[in-house]
Order: C-alpha cells, then structure tokens, then sequence
C-alpha cells in the first residue's frame, strides 16, 4: 500500500519561493486503481514524480508497504516496486526498442515476450524490435513503448503520468483495455494521472488536485459528478467545498 | 604458429570475429610479420620495396573473411606499414583489420597503418578496423591510420571504425573517391578519456551519378580528452551524401565537430547534422526508474549510444 501524508513542494523561482503542493496526503490500497485528476498546472505530475522520487519532497512522508521511502533515490524506489511511465517519455539514440524492454525488465527478454508487450500496447511487434528508440518513433509510438517498459514486469505500485496523451483513439482504446485488465487482476496497485472519462471511470477512486492541494477525494461515482459542466469549468468551485481525503 | 598470451588478448580486442590462422591471414606483431594464410580467392603477399603487403581479392570471391590485424607490444617501437588492397570486379568480401597496443614501457609505442584500397567495378566490400591500447606503462599508444579508397563503378564499400579505449593519440586521415552508382557507408565510434587526443580528417568525392555516401559518426568525449571530427562531402555529379556527427561531451573534454558540405554540380543533395551535448538528463531519470543507479545509466547510455 502507498501512503502519503503531509506532503510539500516547493520551488525557487527568481529568488521567490513557490509553492507547488501544499499538505497532500492519499492512499493507494493494495490492488486498487486511483486516478489524480484536476486542471492542468494544478500539480498532478508533480505527485507522480515525488512518488517515484523524480522531484525531492519538501515536507512530508511517502510510505510503502509501510517502508519510509521519501528519501529513497529513484533506483531504490523502482527496487522497491514503484514502476512510472513518463509524460513525454525521453528517447535513446542507438538503443533498439528490444533492449529497453529488456533493461526495464532487469533481464534480456526473448523475441517473444518483447512481441507480446508491444502487441499489448498496440504495436506491431516486428516492426519494432529492433528500431532505435530515437527520432524515427513518432510521439504515439513512444509512449505506447513508454507503458511497455511498465507492463514488462510486475510491480506493487504503477505509475502513469497522462498514458493517453498522444495515443490515437483505436490504440487508446486498446490502453484502456489493458488498464482495465491490470486493475481486475488486482495484482498491482495503480495510480494514474489522467483527463480522460474512460480511465476515470475505470477508478476505485478519484482525487482532484487544484492549485497544488487535495480538493476532493473519494470513491469514483461520488466524484464524478465534479468533474461534469460547473465543477470542471469552474474549478474554484471544488476548492470551496474543501479537500475530503 | 603459437601466440603469446598478450597478443591473444590483444586480438580478442580488435578482431570481433575472432583471428585464426585459417584461410586469407597476415598477423603484423611489432614490425614483423609472423604468420600469415592465403586461401583459394585471396592472395598475400610481401611487398618488396617497403614494409607491408599487397592483398589481392580476384571476381570469385563470394562472402570470404580476410583477417589482417597488428599488435605492436613492444614500447618505443614506431611501425609504419603500407597495405595495399585490390579488390576485383564483382568481389564480395570483408576485411578485419585493427590495431592493438600493449605498452608496459615508458616509451611511446605507435602504428601507422597507411591502406589503400583499388576496388573495381560491382564488388561489395566490408571493412572494419577497431583500435585498441593497453599496458600499464607510462608509454604513449599512438595509432595514426591514413585510409585511401578508390570506390569503381557500381561497387558498394561499408566501413566501419572503433576506437573505444587506451589509445592515448590517434590522427586518422580518409579519402574516398567514388565512381557512378557508388556506395559508401562509414561509421565511426570514438571513445577518448583522460588527456586522449583524437583527430579525424574525411574527404569524400563523388564523381559519378548516382553515387551515394552516408558518414555517421558518434563519439563520447570524456576526462580531459580532445576530439575533432572534419568530415567533408564534395558533390560533383547527380548524388547524394548525408553527415551525421552525434557527440557526448562530458567532464572537462572538448569536441569540435566540423561536417563541410561542398557541391559542384546543381544535382547534388548534401546534407549535414552535427549535435554536441552532455547525457540528456531525462534518458538518466528513465534508467533510473529502471532500478539502474546513476552511473550504471550513464553506462548504458553510452554503450548504446556507441553501438
């Protein structure tokens, strides 16, 4: 299970200090799927980055499977079971698709896994084994191969940070399902940053960040009416309804 | 002929396929040439006015292995050797070469391997050459290869050049010269550390149409090392060249890299790239979400970005 409690994060900018999250705190039980959502520039992907030790915390503890990982650098926390695809997934000139597959599963995988990954993710895998992760792959493909390097082995907690974004609607379509295959077997913790109704409603729970903190928390039919007409148009609205963790 | 365990080591370095004394051979071990093969197709022999061989490669040869690496172990030695390569008409072969040097002197130790190569018209010839040093001694290895190519009509040359680690100062010079429908592929991989110095002149001219090169280059530059990269592309008939020069700069090294695009003929489509930079931070959190800590991403970066 992860836990979070108090959490802050500041930055320096020109000599002022600025506040990006202020005293968050959630859980994510074993098995179970949350989806951070919220306006953009309300600090979702900073939570997923503190989680995976990304960004360093200010204030604040980050648990899991009652283990203080809040100092942990981010090779240990990926040891201890957190795995993350990025937002906008970095690419690697002269390293085949293959590879980092296998890098992300700690072994050298065979044709066959690598194939079945990238059929889960809606590649055709022989195409794309043994590309270079580099300029050649458009925007879509990176990412799809970017939630690969996640599904390629088991975690206890899964991070996605906006998986939709840049995917076309039939290889979405396909994410979704995958999604919601991880989350019926229960085997992983998953916490998901997203916009996306379809991954919302797939959630045990949603929390919606605005502004940096928690403005509502809880199971996913009692938040979804927020985040229809007036409350997503208005987020302001939610922030005086008051944070529900 | 029985090797010792230096030059076996040596050879395991700069010979991926690993050097036996089968088929067409020549092994050079400090000036010397200490053993070498012929085989059916291919023919080597000594050259008489001055050091080095001439290597003859007739038509029928059809997918055959030519291994001519050099070990230079002994500090304070300078080789210099004249290879001389002519390839026939419609050939298809791959040459190994490559130097190794082990100094355990305090002398520098240096190679000049001086090859030039005659290849005729529709062969298809592969060239690689991987140079390497070692030796705990205070020695310099100095390894200084001047490489010219005719490239016939037709003919398709791929060549590729390592230079990963212990050489302490190397300056290559290369000049291709290529015929109508030529094509040419060079890739070179440099790695230099410490106080390594690394220069590398290329001069490729296509004189036919429909010639086509492609020069890629990737190095990572490291400690206080020093690398400079001219490759030059001149264009006089209907062709096409593409430069590409990817450096890693890292620590207190230097890079400079300086792709020249020259065309004569209105028909000409040279392009060049060329892009410096230190390891790209986001490549290093990736591996790191991986469980790899900083410097074994660092490592895989590299290696990758090398291979």
């Amino acid at each position: 299970m992860l836990k979070v409690e108090h959490l802050s994060y500041e930055i320096e900018e020109d000599g002022k200090k600025q506040e990006i999250l202020k005293d968050v705190s959630f859980e994510v039980k074993d098995g179970e799927m949350l989806v951070v959502t919220g306006p953009n520039g309300g600090g979702k992907s900073t939570i997923a980055k503190l989680m995976m030790g990304l960004y360093k915390a200010t204030e604040g503890k980050i648990w899991l499977d009652g283990q203080d990982i809040t100092s942990l650098p981010i090779y240990e926390r990926a040891k201890a079971g957190i795995g993350f695809a990025f937002q906008q997934p970095p690419r690697f000139k002269g390293m085949t698709v293959r590879r980092l597959l296998s890098l992300a599963a700690g072994t050298d995988l065979p044709k066959h896994i690598c194939c079945g990954l990238l059929s889960r993710v809606g590649l055709c895998a022989e195409e794309y084994l043994d590309r270079e992760v580099d300029a050649t792959l458009s925007g879509g493909e990176m990412k799809r191969i970017e939630i690969a390097t996640v599904l390629v082995k088991k975690h206890k907690l899964c991070i996605f940070d906006e998986p939709e974004a840049g995917i076309d609607l039939w290889s979405f379509a396909m994410l979704v399902e995958e999604f919601q295959k991880l989350h019926t077997e229960k085997k992983e913790s998953l916490l998901l940053i997203s916009h996306q109704e379809r991954i919302i409603q797939m959630a045990d729970r949603v929390m919606i960040i605005d502004g940096g903190q928690v403005t509502k928390c809880g199971p996913t039919q009692e938040i979804l009416p927020y985040l229809t007409g007036e409350a997503i148009s208005h987020p302001q609205c939610l922030k005086n309804q008051g944070a529900a963790v | 002929m029985m090797l010792d365990k230096i030059t076996e080591k040596v050879l395991r370095m700069i010979d991926g396929e690993g050097f036996k004394q089968e088929g067409a051979f020549n092994l050079r071990e400090n000036g010397i040439s200490i053993c070498h093969g012929d085989s059916e197709h291919v023919k080597i022999r000594k050259k008489e006015d001055r050091q080095g061989i001439d290597i003859y490669i007739d038509k029928d040869t059809n997918g055959e292995t030519v291994h001519i690496p050099v070990v230079v172990s002994s500090s304070g030695m300078t080789d210099v050797v004249y290879n001389d390569f002519y390839i026939e008409d419609g050939a298809k072969v791959t040459i190994i070469a490559g130097c190794g040097i082990h100094n355990s002197g305090c002398n520098d130790a240096r190679h000049d391997g001086i090859h030039t190569f005659h290849i005729g018209k529709n062969a298809s010839v592969h060239y690689e050459e991987k140079h390497y040093g070692e030796g705990e001694g205070t020695g310099a290895r100095i390894l200084n290869p001047v490489t010219d190519i005719y490239v016939g009509e037709n003919s398709i040359f791929t060549m590729d050049t390592v230079q990963i680690e212990g050489v302490d100062s190397t300056k290559r010079e290369t000049d291709i010269t290529m015929e109508a429908g030529s094509r040419l592929t060079v890739t070179e991989k440099l790695m230099t550390h410490d106080k390594q110095e690394a220069v590398s002149n290329m001069k490729v001219i296509m004189n036919g149409d429909a010639s086509s090169a492609q020069i890629i280059s990737r190095s990572v530059a490291k400690g206080e090392s020093i690398q400079t990269f001219h490759p030059r592309a001149v264009g006089k008939a209907a062709c096409h060249a593409h430069i590409q020069c990817d450096s890693i700069i890292m620590n207190d090294a230097q890079v400079r890299s300086i792709p020249e695009i020259d065309a004569r003929n209105v028909d000409a489509q040279i392009i060049h790239e060329a892009a410096i930079g230190r390891i790209n931070s986001e490549q290093l959190l990736k591996l790191q979400t991986f469980g790899l800590n900083e410097e074994e991403a660092e490592g895989v970066i590299i290696e990758n970005f090398l291979n």
